[in-house]
């Protein structure tokens, strides 16, 4: 397969950026995404240029660390599947493939298709976590959780924290990453006792790190590659909510 | 002259741990307050040694390649994580558990420690169910467990296809928790370059800002590395790309002895090869062969499409060899098996390098929904990557570089033979033996953080109570930074016309080779000579463009696999040097007429444990005999 790859390039984030256009063939339709722009990278190299910065890690669509926006969708056009899962037999032979950074002031660019991330980061040191020590813990069975409510906390902590539902929305809301772990944690018995507090100090800081609001597009939902689901975000306003209307500590 | 001192406790078994641990000195809360440590790795055990540390009140600074903890590989880790709890009912016991590993591991491992593990594995599950780690549960809502490879009881628990996921955020959140504390402050996208030693001490590390491309100095009183495995040495693996060997092997080279560097876990159930531009292989849990039935045809090169070979035409060779375990022998034993069959000509697919993993049967029995709800995560994935649908077509897999039982030697204390420098989870050598068994990964990893290295790591700093918080600005920081520069100085000036990437792909193919699943003295020989002249040419042809000095993508593998030359060649030279088959380590001169691994245990019921001495020298091995006080040696039988 040839394609004709047009790929946004920038030194770093003090420089400005352009696409560069490059065209690459011979490419194998069993090829990832991914192995693709490995391809192009010894390519450059044989040609002593400067390779193409995209971060990967795991490469199996677990570690979260891919994540490009081809052809104007984050992570590609295939629904529930992260960059370095996705195959060159999806795209038609001959094409043009349009490869950018995540789109967001929250995550800017530090070189090429590389994007700081670190907004998560502090968002997640705001509260998400369950405060308990280590060796505190009574046995794992003193405490039944309903299956039901077990899987679906499980539908919550699925995320990667790819940022791809970022990328995807208008208004660059991380309302769907923050709820899927403050929903995680409002539903299971060990993280319920903090709830109130946790979603305050989550959606605060989501705020404060320049995230929009959310504008219910479901556009998140959409791209999001493990398939979260945007009721978490029903499910973090009214926890957001009743933490200011009826909490007992108020 | 280093002298290995395992430093065992006196005394039974059962009781080695808790009398221990109550005898370890104590750092009082007010002087936890005025030590450091450095924690490098952010995975399982790198994480829960450093939150849990944080806790204590030490003062923790933690080092990842990665932009943020989360991603560390311990992610990806799929089927479970045993323990020892006995919910099913089934029989399991912390012996049991114990017992299991040390035969799993082909009775190559230290029963202290291996005793050790299985008792904090119990406190493991508890701590990950009390930090909202959502478990697989069953109706009642108690946990549920499943059964896993080399086992005969059901004590992995699980959460889908993605245990590993949910444990690593588990132990993420409790370090995000300290580090909004205030105890631990993370410096991500960091590569460790350098080891520092002050006096024979463990006193700092080099980084180099991956970002910046800026060479960093770190000081601390004890420095403990949580780096993983090396398995990526084989280019192709399981393992996350940047994966890598260079902070264990910094160490190794300032004096920490590498213990068993040929013990290397080939999976039996990846998805093999399928071209040559292939970067990774993609891991299929042990766990599916619960259900599924491995089998290649009874015609050799049988071109048929799987579903039209009847049932008899079929050979289920694993259950044909192996009737008491069938599908759930170890992995070693799995993998092997797989490849005799190819080797033999009833392979399948394109190339020949595959067996059947089918759930025909499983879904006929137990219905497509209970089959989705036990592994729905992992068929959509091999859906993805190969175009084929599981729940209608067997999966094709094939043995894949994995997992590294060999690491940096450590004591009881895990601590390494250099003063003050500790290794946790995969990095170190200690509980597997010659060969892992399934779901005691994620066990290991957390037990060694949260509840072990805690503990251990207090004796030590107890004397370090009045070593004030010392400067980098010492001859020994400026040393071991100006080395690290001449060394990326030296990688940037070659300048040649090959990729990083190229090497690392010539590299792991003379290692698949030559000491992959089956290894001989032949063999050996022919990779350690091939090894050293790929080193000479990549010292000569590699090309790095760009400038050492900013975000450089290409230099950080350079680097790296400017290391696993040395890396394979240890490992060969071990292999070479172990004349038995063992686990994972087998070699051709020496098996059963049945084609199993003939142990030898009066020549070889040791550690091997390697003094580093120069670049394509041959190294110094010291031997750690293992003594076996509560279990009898025995063939390992699967059948």
């Amino acid at each position: 397969m040839n394609f004709k790859l047009k790929i946004w390039r920038q030194k770093n984030g003090a420089t400005k950026g352009k696409f560069e256009d490059y065209p690459l063939n011979d490419v194998s339709p069993e090829m990832s995404f991914l192995q693709m722009l490995d391809y192009l990278n010894e390519q450059l190299i044989a040609k002593g240029e400067e390779t193409v910065h995209f971060e990967h890690d795991c490469r199996e669509g677990i570690c979260g660390s891919c994540g490009l926006y081809i052809n104007g969708r984050p992570h590609g056009p295939l629904r529930n599947t992260t960059t370095c899962e996705l195959h060159m037999r999806e795209f038609e032979d001959g094409s043009t493939i349009v490869i950018e950074p995540w789109r967001s002031k929250a995550f800017p660019i530090i070189k090429d298709l590389v994007v700081d991330r670190s907004s998560f980061e502090e968002v997640m040191l705001a509260g998400g976590f369950v405060n308990i020590n280590t060796g505190t813990a009574q046995d794992a069975n003193t405490i039944p959780i309903n299956k039901k409510i077990s899987d679906r906390a499980f539908d919550a902590a699925v995320c990667i924290g790819c940022g791809a539902c970022v990328a995807a929305c208008k208004n660059s809301s991380a309302m769907l990453f923050v709820s899927a772990k403050v929903s995680q944690y409002a539903m299971l018995p060990q993280g319920k006792v903090e709830a109130a507090e946790r979603v305050e100090r989550m959606v605060e800081k989501m705020d404060e790190m320049g995230f929009g609001y959310c504008s219910n597009t479901y556009a998140c939902e959409y791209d999001c590659p493990k398939g979260i689901s945007v009721e978490f975000i029903a499910q973090m306003n009214r926890e957001f909510f009743s933490s200011k209307v009826c909490s007992p500590k108020k | 002259m280093i002298k290995l001192d395992s430093k065992i406790p006196q005394g039974p078994l059962a009781d080695k741990w808790n009398n221990y641990k109550s005898s370890l000195r104590l750092v009082s809360p007010a002087n936890k307050k005025k030590l450091d440590i450095i924690v490098v790795g952010s995975g399982l055990s790198g994480a829960s040694s450093a939150s849990t540390l944080g806790e204590l009140g030490y003062n923790v600074k933690v080092f990842c390649f990665q932009d943020s903890p989360r991603r560390a590989h311990s992610v990806a880790a799929q089927g479970g994580i045993n323990a020892a709890k006995n919910y099913k009912n089934d029989g399991d016991s912390v012996y049991r558990l114990f017992y299991d590993m040390i035969k799993g591991g082909d009775f190559r491992a230290r029963e202290a420690n291996v005793y050790r593990a299985a008792e904090v594995s119990n406190l493991v599950i508890d701590q990950f169910a009390a930090m909202g780690v959502p478990f697989a549960r069953d109706y009642g809502g108690a946990l549920e467990t499943r059964s896993f490879g080399g086992v005969q009881v059901s004590r992995t628990f699980y959460a889908k296809g993605q245990t590993g996921q949910q444990c690593l955020l588990g132990t993420y959140s409790s370090l995000s928790r300290q580090i909004a504390k205030g105890t631990v402050k993370m410096y991500s996208r960091r590569d460790m370059l350098d080891l520092v030693m002050i006096d024979g001490k463990a006193r700092g590390i080099i980084t180099r800002n991956l970002l910046t491309g800026e060479i960093e100095r770190h000081s601390a009183h004890a420095v403990v590395l949580a780096t993983g495995g090396y398995g990526t040495v084989f280019y192709l693996s399981t393992l996350a790309l940047g994966s890598n060997s260079s902070a264990a092997w910094a160490a190794h080279k300032k004096g920490a002895l590498f213990a068993n560097p040929s013990f290397i876990q080939i999976h039996p159930t990846s998805i093999p090869v399928l071209n040559d531009y292939q970067s990774k292989l993609t891991l299929m849990s042990e766990s599916l062969r619960n259900d599924g039935r491995v089998w290649v045809p009874k015609k050799k090169a049988d071109k048929r499409p799987p579903n039209e070979i009847p049932e008899d035409e079929r050979d289920y060779y694993l259950e044909r060899r192996y009737p008491a375990f069938g599908n759930l022998v170890p992995r070693d034993v799995a993998s092997r098996a797989a490849k005799e069959r190819c080797d033999a000509g009833y392979g399948v697919g394109d190339t020949g390098l595959s067996v059947y993993l089918d759930f025909k049967d499983a879904i006929n029995k137990q219905g497509e929904k209970t089959i989705e709800d036990k592994y729905g995560n992992l068929f959509e994935m091999y859906l993805k990557i190969t175009g084929i649908n599981p729940y209608k077509e067997p999966m094709r897999i094939y043995p894949a570089g994995h997992y590294t039982m060999g690491g940096l030697w450590v004591d009881y204390n895990l601590m390494t033979t250099i003063p003050g420098l500790y290794s946790v989870g995969e990095s170190n050598f200690s509980d597997h033996g010659a060969n892992r068994l399934g779901a005691s990964s994620l066990m290991q990893c957390s037990g060694d953080g949260y509840f072990i290295l805690p503990y251990t790591i207090g004796d030590y700093l107890a004397d370090e109570i009045r070593t004030p918080r010392f400067s980098t600005d010492t001859p020994e920081f400026e040393k071991a930074e100006k080395e690290v520069k001449d060394r990326i100085s030296k990688v940037m000036a070659v300048n040649g016309t090959k990729s990083a990437t190229s090497f690392h792909k010539r590299l792991g193919k003379i290692l698949w080779d030559h000491c992959g699943m089956v290894r001989s003295e032949e063999g050996l020989k022919k990779g350690i000579a091939m090894l050293n002249d790929l080193e000479d040419e990549f010292w000569k042809e590699i090309k790095v463009p760009g400038t050492a000095d900013e975000y450089n993508q290409e230099l950080e593998k350079a680097l790296r696999v400017a290391d696993f030359f040395e890396v394979g060649r240890l490992m060969c030279q071990d292999a070479l040097d172990r004349k038995e088959s063992c686990g994972a380590h087998f070699r051709e001169e020496f098996q059963t007429e049945q084609g199993e691994a003939q142990r030898n245990d009066a020549g070889y019921a040791h550690v091997s444990a390697y003094e580093y001495a120069g670049n394509q020298q041959t190294p110094v091995l010291h031997k750690e005999p293992l003594v076996f006080e509560n279990v009898e040696l025995k063939e390992r039988s699967y059948k």
